[in-house]
């Protein structure tokens, strides 16, 4: 079944040379000091051979990726505005690094059909920024009972299908998913709960959780729901992408799931190999997010996960609020937290510096396989490809500072935080779309 | 040993807190002042019934996001006690009915010019999330399942009023440990001031997690009842729990009332506390409540002293020398 690319954006006539990088292409197995050109829009083969370019960017001791992929991002838009927009969603994306975003489909209404998906595809051509995937909906109208119509959707562009933001809670209905998208190839992005353990609760169950007296939400919560949909994926052979792993319990189940074969992939937010939930001391909504924070030996278990493979993916699980939503107290605060503009530097500063990971690594689980789980034209700067570049500077070292977000919202506990890594030039279809010094 | 205070008497340099958020915090020696200005406030006022004015000029706002009646009006006549003025401030008549948030309310009331708010609140670090918004005092009446630290106060003050030094002194915490922020704020006071602590209640209402923290956990209330010098009997808060943790309140009695029978296999002197209201025959039986070693209705006296202590503490006069002023709302910032 053939289907057309999502939201294509407006290649760019003409030329532009990144000269000097550090060129990292694990889709190539490439890892070298060397020139990138790119003609309308394309990458072009064998390098640039000292020819003249319309432009230039000198990016001497810095890395050249191909562009970074966000497989897990809500926009908001439509329905919550207040948030985010896809503008300004795709702006903080860009800021980022990222040329790719997928966005999740619990907006209002929720992306359910062609026309909501084609909204998003106008609405993202309009902003003109970076690419946008579409994420449709398991069910129709997100209510877990009956599928959506997945052919459909994937006629209009749908990437994958999720009922993010809650669970697919009935059996039947994530088997019959699993094993209806089979035909279409795609996989089912799996918020992992089980919400009779975790409600009532707005952090991690443990220590923590006792002594200031609110309400947990036990790993096994996370780990039980893993376990169903393994075996459904096992059962099926449908292909399950776990969403936002938090546990290390959860990690050796993929592990497992893995080891016999089964088709299933995973990802893992920066916040979930950065913070514990200690952070919650300080009664800080913006610590606030589903899956929530968990202990140290989480943490481990999860830089563990990205280091063996387990892993596949990062993924930022973008979820912005308006400032008033989150200043409540913390039972009545929304879950979720900001992750674009964040999330190379906690990469970096997390995995790369401290030598858990290498640079080709991180840019497979940020690239080359968020494109090959969602089956996109994205993830390399192999000859002819789409021209989308991430610049990184590796060194640099900065300070976050909220307010100068290009996201709408705030809610980020990286505030005032310093980092190390950031991108400074994002390069959509052959077009310079952002430049850290003025752009 | 803090001195009788007067209208011009400084509140100590010892305590440097203008607000009494939780006991967790708080060091063995700030507990201890409190402790013993609560128990000169009860002697200056003939065991909390005469006034002791104070606090004439400041203004108390008692902020109740929940339901209260005994914590509120021991709040209210232990300010008005020291002459302080009172308001009543409760969510159902407020504008929070209204969509207004819990911050602007508390922002509303500040800007009437008011010395300190007592607030009780259904959720976890609401009074924590104030005091980084408020230029006035914030006193903890009581957020969610998290800390009630007067009422911790209270209780350490009673055992203490019969046995002095708490070192070595061994307290059961029956019950409800899960829900309960009367356990959680005598644990850590109980713990700082060096005595044992023991947590005893079904597995579903007393984690095994808590042993972290150095505590004893029990799930059976016979065994340890001859070892306690001191037996705090929580109440079960029927109305915090989402799925009854345990199968009948016959069968929760069975296993965790204190009864009579139970009582004869304790210490000759133990002591028995309960921070109220108390379900007879959930907890403990009507014979045990009224038993001479109950001190359940001088919890209730000694609340007024601590509370008193407290409001002089965190509104009292401060001698500028040793309390330079701080910059309010500088600790946190919230999103």
């Amino acid at each position: 079944m053939s289907m057309p690319p999502a939201a294509p954006l407006p290649s760019h006539r003409g030329t532009l040379l990144i000269r000097g990088g550090r060129l990292i292409d694990p889709a190539q197995g490439v890892d070298r000091v060397d020139d990138l050109l790119i003609r309308d829009g394309r990458v072009v083969a064998g390098g640039a051979h000292g020819e003249a370019a319309d432009e230039t960017i000198d990016a001497t001791g810095m890395i050249v990726s191909p562009g970074l992929i966000d497989m897990h991002v809500h926009l908001r838009e439509p329905g919550r505005e207040e948030d985010e927009t896809i503008e300004t969603g795709t702006r903080a994306a860009l800021a980022g690094g990222f040329t790719s975003v997928a966005c999740i489909p619990n907006t209002e209404p929720p992306i359910d059909t062609q026309a909501a998906v084609e909204f998003i595809h106008q609405k993202a051509a309009r902003a003109d920024t970076c690419n946008v995937f579409v994420v449709g909906c398991v069910s129709r109208n997100r209510e877990g009972k009956e599928l959506a119509e997945i052919g459909r959707l994937v006629e209009a562009g749908a990437v994958a299908f999720s009922d993010d933001g809650a669970p697919v809670f009935d059996a039947e209905l994530m088997r019959r998913a699993l094993e209806y998208c089979r035909m279409f190839d795609k996989p089912i992005l799996a918020h992992e709960e089980v919400l009779e353990l975790s409600r009532g609760g707005v952090m991690n169950e443990g220590l923590v959780s006792l002594v200031l007296g609110l309400g947990g939400m036990p790993a096994a919560a996370e780990e039980v729901m893993i376990g169903r949909d393994v075996a459904l994926a096992e059962a099926t052979g449908g292909r399950l992408h776990v969403m936002h792993v938090s546990t290390a319990g959860g990690v050796d189940l993929i592990r497992a799931a893995k080891a016999r074969g089964i088709r299933v992939t995973a990802e893992a937010c920066p916040h979930h190999f950065t913070l514990t939930d200690e952070g919650l001391r300080g009664f800080d909504a913006n610590f606030k997010m589903s899956p929530p924070l968990r202990t140290a030996a989480d943490v481990e278990g999860i830089i563990a996960g990205i280091v063996d493979g387990t892993i596949d993916c990062i993924a930022t699980d973008h979820a912005p609020h308006a400032p008033e939503k989150k200043m409540l107290e913390l039972d009545r605060a929304p879950f979720g937290i900001l992750g674009l503009e964040t999330a190379i530097g906690l990469t970096v500063t997390r995995l790369v510096a401290t030598g858990r990971i290498g640079w080709p690594r991180m840019i497979e689980s940020m690239s080359t396989l968020p494109a090959r789980i969602l089956g996109i034209d994205r993830g390399t700067l192999r000859p002819g490809a789409v021209a989308d570049v991430t610049v990184i500077d590796p060194n640099l070292s900065w300070r976050v500072d909220a307010a100068a977000f290009r996201s709408k919202s705030v809610n980020s506990p990286f505030d005032g935080w310093t980092l190390q890594g950031r991108a400074v030039a994002t390069i959509v279809a052959g077009r310079l779309k952002y430049r850290l010094d003025g752009g | 040993m803090p001195r009788v205070p007067t209208e011009t008497e400084h509140v100590p340099a010892s305590w440097p807190h203008r607000h009494l958020l939780d006991l967790e915090r708080l060091t063995a020696e700030e507990i201890r002042l409190l402790l013993d200005t609560a128990a000169i406030f009860k002697e200056a006022t003939d065991g909390c019934r005469r006034k002791l004015a104070v606090l004439t000029g400041c203004t108390v706002v008692n902020l109740f996001f929940e339901n209260s009646t005994r914590t509120r009006t021991s709040f209210s006549l232990a300010a008005r006690r020291l002459g302080a003025d009172v308001v009543d401030f409760s969510a159902s008549t407020s504008s929070l009915s209204k969509g207004e948030s819990f911050i602007d309310t508390a922002r509303n009331l500040e800007a009437m010019g008011i010395d300190a708010v007592v607030v009780r609140h259904g959720t976890p670090g609401t009074p924590h999330l104030l005091a980084q918004q408020l230029r006035c005092g914030v006193i903890n009446a009581g957020d969610g399942p998290h800390e009630h630290p007067t009422q911790g106060l209270l209780d350490i003050f009673s055992i203490r009023e019969r046995l002095g030094d708490l070192t070595g002194v061994t307290v059961g915490l029956v019950g409800d440990i899960a829900h309960s922020r009367t356990a959680r704020s005598n644990l850590w006071g109980l713990l700082k001031l060096g005595a044992k602590v023991i947590l005893c209640g079904p597995p579903t209402l007393v984690s095994d997690r808590w042993r972290a923290l150095g505590v004893e956990v029990s799930h059976d209330l016979d065994a340890i009842v001859p070892r306690c010098d001191v037996l705090n009997l929580l109440r079960i808060q029927f109305e915090r729990q989402s799925m009854r943790p345990f199968p009948s309140v016959r069968e929760y009695a069975h296993l965790y009332a204190m009864t009579s029978d139970r009582l004869k296999k304790a210490r000759g002197d133990l002591l028995i506390l309960a921070p109220g209201p108390i379900n007879r025959g959930v907890e403990m039986t009507a014979d045990v409540a009224d038993c001479r070693q109950s001190l359940i209705l001088d919890q209730v006296t000694n609340g007024l002293a601590v509370r008193m202590a407290v409001l002089w503490l965190t509104c009292g006069p401060r001698d500028p020398s040793a309390h330079p002023p701080t910059r309010p709302g500088v600790a946190a910032r919230i999103h």
